[in-house]
């Protein structure tokens, strides 16, 4: 028995901001509920599981999110399961949702990933002090400058890459009304003269720590066909893990991040991404992760992917659109910040990105990671359910 | 075998907690000595409040406040009470059904012992001294033989409402780093860095797991590494950790030990910062009673060549 497509109906997010005061975790996470509710026109009652991920639990010391939010995510005498996955949650947690209506478990399925970082310290949730170990030298930035450094000497791209991608996504970022940065007076020059913390990572290539949720209704053909607006179809997804370190480990371009896309693309039938993808959300938290990705995702070949940020080809307007949203390093609550790529992917391909929409998007691939890029999830997703 | 060592972790952290419109009246009130619940829609009184209507969904604003007197609905006595809880001397845990309410608090009880607790009886609120806006505001329950307390018809609307609290958590562990980590560090105490071989792939892994993470089988061949060893990357640190005492700006590199084939995490000194560069040959500098390097300095050597070391970055 062939798989009950999978149809993403609704979509909803909170204005990402650094902190959201006004709300409890249960009110943030309602709000980003409510709003894909609205927009698949659906009730609470018309849910028939709710699947939900956040950031590990020592960044924000809830330890149970699933029984803290039953009530606020109207679970309460349905099944609710919860999602660990590091950074990565956002995506992986769409994708064990999108399996469960996939598997004919369930009709009609609501999936939210969430976190708040003002009331937490993702920072200190890395580093604890940990007996006999030596601590670690240098913060989250200081971990990934030096795979940062190891593709610039792999690839001879020059240094100026990573501001040209912090500079596209500031400013992508002013036309997604969602996005937590909303920089009007960003130049590349402000960019380029911004302090450099981690060397080669400068202060305006790094994300920013946000409050924030996202949530999405997924459903099969019968709920689509309901639905008020355009569905988002999935054409594949895929999760691949690897340990954090181990000896011939790529931390360039992870083997885990390489086999997830090649199980996306074989199931969608996708055989050059390049040519058949019209634009990607990916999880780019220093923004020479874009590059990087670039490479990794199959849409450059190794050592090329600069080449596609540096000639424009990943802009707004660009031949592969890359964080139309403004992406992670404009809007980064590290729980939610997985589903933001997979919920902006299929905005657009519903055509409903508004300012940042591509026109014509017709498939987008969603990409997170997480962990020290030991997680991958992606999915594919497209204007056209998949063939039968 | 040597012994494994032990140590006590101690994880805490002073975690915030914005209390939304309910829980902040609900933690406003009990500061001001009323206790305040909310009104679903069908006519339910749920105590404590809750912001959405766990039967229907439904978002709950309209609070409702209740008597400080109740019925004991289930009790629990605690024999020995542990740092932190509301009473120093053995209590009961209770849930109490406050006059007015439909749902059940979780609170304790002041009773003398066991005996003098039951489901049924009567009790009432004992309001602490000082009071902040949080649930300990309450500080205990206390047996009550008087009529029900009549609540004042308080709108739930108050000056300065707490809008936050802090939500201080504490796990406590005893840590080991087990079989191959006790060896390494106990090699360490020499000044010697010894890795353990993977009988299938024979990769080199220092500080040593125990089990190789690509083959999943057992290690134990001891093998010593280093001492000198090679820059594979590196980035150069500008701004100061909070918990690190280094002077800025230095230099945080993946270090390929002699014969490991994986890099490990070190500080480059004895070198301009800004000299530093991947192939650089380095070796360790310990510092009297340091339990690692201390850092690692040039050891004047030729560079590696990038062919050498680039599946170790």
């Amino acid at each position: 028995m062939s798989k009950e497509p999978v149809a993403v109906v609704g979509i909803g997010q909170t204005k990402h901001v650094a902190a959201r005061r006004d709300v409890s975790i249960a009110g943030l996470v309602r709000e980003a509920a409510q709003r894909a509710l609205d927009d698949a026109e659906l009730t609470w009652a018309d849910i028939d599981a709710v699947v939900i991920g956040k950031a590990p639990d020592f960044f924000e010391g809830v330890m149970m999110p699933e029984l803290y939010l039953a009530d606020a995510l109207g679970a309460v005498g349905k099944p609710m399961l919860r999602v660990h996955t590091a950074g990565s949650v956002g995506g992986s947690t769409a994708l064990v949702a999108a399996n469960l209506v996939a598997a004919r478990v369930h009709g009609t399925v609501l999936t939210l990933a969430f976190e708040k970082q003002s009331e937490s310290n993702a920072m200190w949730g890395l580093s604890l002090p940990i007996p006999f170990q030596q601590p670690l030298l240098a913060g989250a930035g200081g971990f990934f400058a030096p795979h940062v450094r190891a593709y610039m000497r792999r690839t001879g791209a020059p240094d100026t890459v990573g501001s040209l991608v912090a500079y596209k996504d500031r400013r992508n970022a002013l036309k997604n009304p969602y996005a937590h940065l909303h920089e009007h007076d960003i130049t590349l020059e402000k960019v380029q003269a911004s302090p450099m913390l981690w060397d080669p990572i400068r202060y305006s290539e790094t994300c920013p720590s946000s409050d924030g949720a996202c949530a999405m209704v997924l459903t099969g053909r019968a709920g689509a066909a309901r639905a008020p607006r355009p569905a988002a179809w999935m054409l594949g997804g895929a999760m691949r893990s690897e340990p954090t370190l181990f000896a011939g480990k790529d931390a360039v371009s992870p083997q885990a991040g390489k086999d997830c896309a090649a199980d996306v693309y074989r199931q969608a039938g996708i055989a050059d991404p390049r040519r058949d993808i019209d634009a990607v959300e990916m999880y780019v938290p220093f923004s020479w992760y874009e590059p990087m990705w670039l490479e990794n995702l199959g849409f450059a070949d190794e050592g090329e992917g600069w080449k596609l940020t540096e000639s424009g080809v990943t802009e707004l307007d660009g031949d592969l659109p890359v964080n139309m949203s403004g992406g992670v390093l404009s809007t980064n609550p590290i729980g939610a910040s997985g589903m933001i790529r997979f919920a902006e992917a299929a905005l657009q391909v519903r055509g409903q990105a508004g300012e940042h929409q591509v026109d014509g998007a017709r498939k987008v691939l969603g990409h997170a990671y997480g962990g020290g890029s030991q997680f991958f999830s992606m999915w594919l997703v497209g204007s056209e359910p998949p063939d039968a | 075998m040597p012994e494994v060592l032990k140590a006590p972790l101690v994880v805490e952290f002073p975690f915030t907690r914005s209390l939304g419109p309910v829980q902040s009246a609900f933690l406003t009130g009990l500061r001001e000595r009323v206790v305040l619940g909310v009104r679903t829609r069908d006519g339910r009184t749920l105590v404590p409040p809750v912001e959405y209507d766990p039967v229907t969904a439904e978002e709950i604003r309209d609070l409702v406040e209740v008597a400080p007197t109740g019925t004991v609905t289930t009790w629990a006595w605690n024999h020995e009470p542990r740092r932190g809880q509301p009473l120093s001397s053995p209590f009961a845990w209770v849930l109490v059904r406050l006059d007015g309410a439909d749902t059940a608090l979780l609170h304790v009880l002041d009773a003398p012992g066991p005996d003098a607790v039951r489901t049924g009886m009567r009790v009432r609120v004992r309001w602490a001294e000082d009071r902040v806006g949080a649930i300990t505001d309450i500080a205990c329950f206390e047996p009550y033989d008087g009529d029900p307390a009549q609540p004042t018809g308080h709108s739930g609307e108050f000056e300065a409402p707490v809008t936050g609290i802090v939500a201080p958590a504490r796990l406590d562990y005893t840590y080991s780093p087990g079989r191959a980590q006790t060896a390494y560090i106990n090699a360490l105490a020499d000044r010697r860095a010894v890795g353990e071989r993977c009988p299938s792939c024979r990769k080199v892994y220092v500080p040593p797991r125990g089990a190789c993470p690509t083959c999943g089988v057992a290690t134990s061949e001891q093998v010593e590494v280093g001492p000198a060893g090679t820059v594979t990357t590196f980035c150069i640190v500008n701004i100061k950790a909070k918990n690190l005492d280094i002077e800025v700006p230095y230099v945080y590199a993946h270090i390929a030990l002699d014969g490991a084939d994986l890099a490990l995490h070190g500080r480059i000194g004895g070198i301009p910062y800004d000299q530093v560069r991947m192939g650089l040959r380095v070796e360790p500098v310990w510092t009297e009673g340091g339990r690692y390097p201390d850092h690692y300095r040039p050891t004047g050597e030729p560079d590696a060549d990038y062919e050498i070391y680039k599946e170790l970055l």
